[in-house]
């Protein structure tokens, strides 16, 4: 267990590696940062001055180390735009969007799995078709679409909830949905197609065999071996969450990562958005690790060699 | 032997399929008494495992069963609700699979998954349940049995895992035992000691065992009686001495013509075989199910279904239209006898 812990970590640090190196190029995607800073109206000794200033004249290594350094140290560089330091307002905004993020996974989980294991136990029945077609739906609504029919509906018609800002938990119920909604069907179908799987095995045939009762049979022996890839599939699809949250927030007008990471696009605030990626890559690679571990706590053939 | 464990009148299993019903099992009757060993023998599809599910109740969703008698130990098994059957599985009667690597949850340890089947029927301690689960690993011949208790089942040997098996269905001490071809997924070496110490348990505990298998080899060394099955019906049940000694069905006579026998088959003599296949069973069939197959066929075969009848001695019956003393002239002429 602890070895595979230690190479799951090491991989982890690795992808974490690959991922700063990305996002500290990202200053000169768009060609030379000291131009771009400087402005239209900018004499060569201006760009000169700020190719100096922000240490731009350096080898492209040794910014990379004082960058990482920096970032290590919790100092993610500082905003040209909002004159400020980066992580004061990243982590401002960051307990925002993990709250919303858990709300929707959670609320995802919650829907997903359920139907699932329902479909699974009465395959092609109405309960199945009724879950295919909620699938289906939400793989085909755009979450922003569905957002704005919800604000409609019970923002709007039924004022029943509140439609912009994150004041009270009322606030996050409906960016939670539309954005839990999302994640819903690859999760559910999942579920479905490996309970299907688990539930014509032989260790299944022999647990009937043994007399236990039916929930015993369904989720002590069942669904703890279908859930194993579901638990791998959470953790990406919490990464496609955190992507997915800059259009939720955005439509909701809820003060996140995702709608700072807008704004930050729209005002090519470069050192605010090399920020989020990095924060929001971090995530990820937490997640995906812890997964991997809990992968290993469910299913002791990887955990026991 | 005395106490009669499991009767079983008119068995069919029917199978809706996209071109009409399958007639899986068609109407076979069989008895097991209290330490005696019934082997089920016949080719792959002739309705075997079926027939031990359908008295396990636990055949497909779709599978239809019917019965004119279907009792454990006295009691109805026909119409029992789900609830009452799983109290009776796993408890007074135990069933053994062919696919011991499968057939263990690979989620759960050993221990675990042996201590639930008692307790599931028993009120004990896990302490208790434990004990029993040691003793029976030990039983079924598995040293350091308390360690293994906390191994996972991807930990152990096929063989090991088949002992496992075993030794999980005889925690709640059942008296009936279904063993589906326990050994046809093991290595050779192992098959023999899966099958021995079978016999030996069986024994010991004095429980019903039914075997099912295509392995007449086994038979030979382990049953009391034995059911030929041929295509969802059984066209001879008689003592092992009976069937193997005397065999009357000229399917049985086939079968026993494709093994060779130290002793009684001549050396360079090429081994039988049994030309032809299994009929389909989608539909109605009134006939001999082995007439296209048999050497023996007369235009009345055909005609209509064949009951059985009883053969030269004791409980000894088989299903054809010739008579006793014809079939036994037809295995001697071939050897089989």
């Amino acid at each position: 267990m602890l070895i595979y812990a230690l190479k799951r970590l090491s991989i982890a640090l690795l992808v974490a590696i690959t991922v700063s190196l990305l996002t500290f190029s990202m200053i000169y995607l768009s060609g030379d940062p000291a131009i771009a800073l400087a402005g239209e109206s900018a004499t060569q000794q201006d760009i000169e001055n700020i190719r100096k200033v922000y240490g731009y004249d350096r080898p492209i290594i040794v910014q990379y180390a004082a960058w990482l350094g920096n970032a290590l140290q919790g100092n993610l560089g500082h905003s040209h735009y909002l004159k400020t330091e980066v992580s004061n307002v990243i982590f401002d905004r960051l307990p925002v969007t993990m709250t919303l993020g858990a709300c929707a996974l959670s609320f995802a989980l919650a829907l997903s799995i359920p139907l699932g294991v329902l479909a699974a136990m009465r395959p092609n029945t109405l309960v199945d078709r009724f879950a295919l077609t909620l699938a289906v739906i939400g793989q085909a609504l755009p979450s922003f679409w569905f957002a704005l029919i919800m604000i409609f509906l019970f923002g709007v018609s039924l004022r029943w909830l509140p439609i912009t800002g994150s004041a009270s938990w009322l606030n996050f119920v409906m960016p939670s949905i539309a954005l839990g909604y999302y994640v819903t069907p690859a999760v559910m179908r999942l579920t479905r197609a490996g309970m299907i799987e688990v539930l014509s095995s032989d260790y299944i045939r022999t647990a009937r065999a043994k007399g236990l009762r039916p929930g015993v049979v369904l989720f002590k022996h069942a669904l703890r071996n279908a859930i194993i890839p579901v638990v791998s599939l959470a953790a990406v699809q919490f990464g496609f969450m955190l992507g997915g949250s800059i259009v939720i927030e955005t439509i909701f007008a809820i003060n996140g990562l995702g709608q700072l990471a807008w704004e930050s696009i729209l005002r090519a605030d470069l050192p605010m958005m090399q920020a989020i990626v990095l924060v929001l890559s971090c995530f990820y690679i937490v997640l995906t690790f812890v997964a991997d571990l809990l992968n290993a706590f469910l299913d002791p053939r990887i955990r026991v060699s | 032997m005395g106490e009669r464990i499991l009767e079983v009148e008119n068995l069919t299993v029917d199978i809706p399929v996209g071109g009409g019903m399958l007639h899986a099992v068609q109407g076979i009757s069989f008895h097991v008494d209290k330490g005696e060993t019934l082997c089920i023998v016949g080719e792959s599809g002739c309705g075997k495992s079926l027939t031990s599910l359908a008295v396990m109740d636990l055949l497909p969703k779709k599978a239809i069963r019917g019965a004119d008698k279907l009792s454990l130990s006295g009691e109805d098994m026909r119409g029992l609700s789900e609830r009452r059957m799983s109290d009776i599985r796993g408890n007074t009667m135990g069933m053994i699979f062919q696919e011991p690597m499968t057939s263990l949850n690979p989620a759960y340890t050993i221990g675990n998954q042996m201590e639930e089947a008692l307790k599931r029927h028993r009120k004990v301690s896990t302490q208790e349940a434990r004990d029993r689960a040691i003793y029976l690993l030990e039983k079924v011949g598995i040293t350091a049995a308390a360690s293994r208790l906390n191994q996972y089942p991807h930990q152990l040997s096929g063989g090991l895992r088949q002992r496992v098996m075993i030794a999980m269905t005889l925690m709640c001490g059942p008296n009936l035992i279904i063993a589906d071809e326990p050994t046809t997924a093991l290595d050779v070496t192992i098959q023999a000691q899966i099958l021995l110490l079978l016999a030996e348990l069986q024994r010991e505990f004095e429980m019903g065992l039914i075997l099912i298998t295509h392995d007449l080899g086994v038979v030979a060394r382990i049953a009391d009686r034995v059911a030929v099955m041929y295509a969802g019906q059984i066209v001879e049940q008689g003592t092992a001495d009976e069937v193997f000694n005397r065999p009357t069905h000229p399917y049985t006579q086939g079968l026993l013509d494709c093994i060779p026998i130290p002793g009684k088959t001549d050396r360079g003599k090429p081994l039988g075989s049994i030309p032809g296949i299994v009929p389909s069973l989608v539909g109605p069939f009134h006939a001999c199910h082995f007439a296209e197959r048999c050497t023996y066929a007369m235009p009345d075969c055909t005609k209509g279904d064949i009951d059985m009848r009883p053969a030269l001695e004791g409980g000894h019956e088989y299903r054809c239209l010739l008579d006793p003393e014809t079939c036994q002239k037809n295995a001697e002429r071939k050897g089989v006898a």
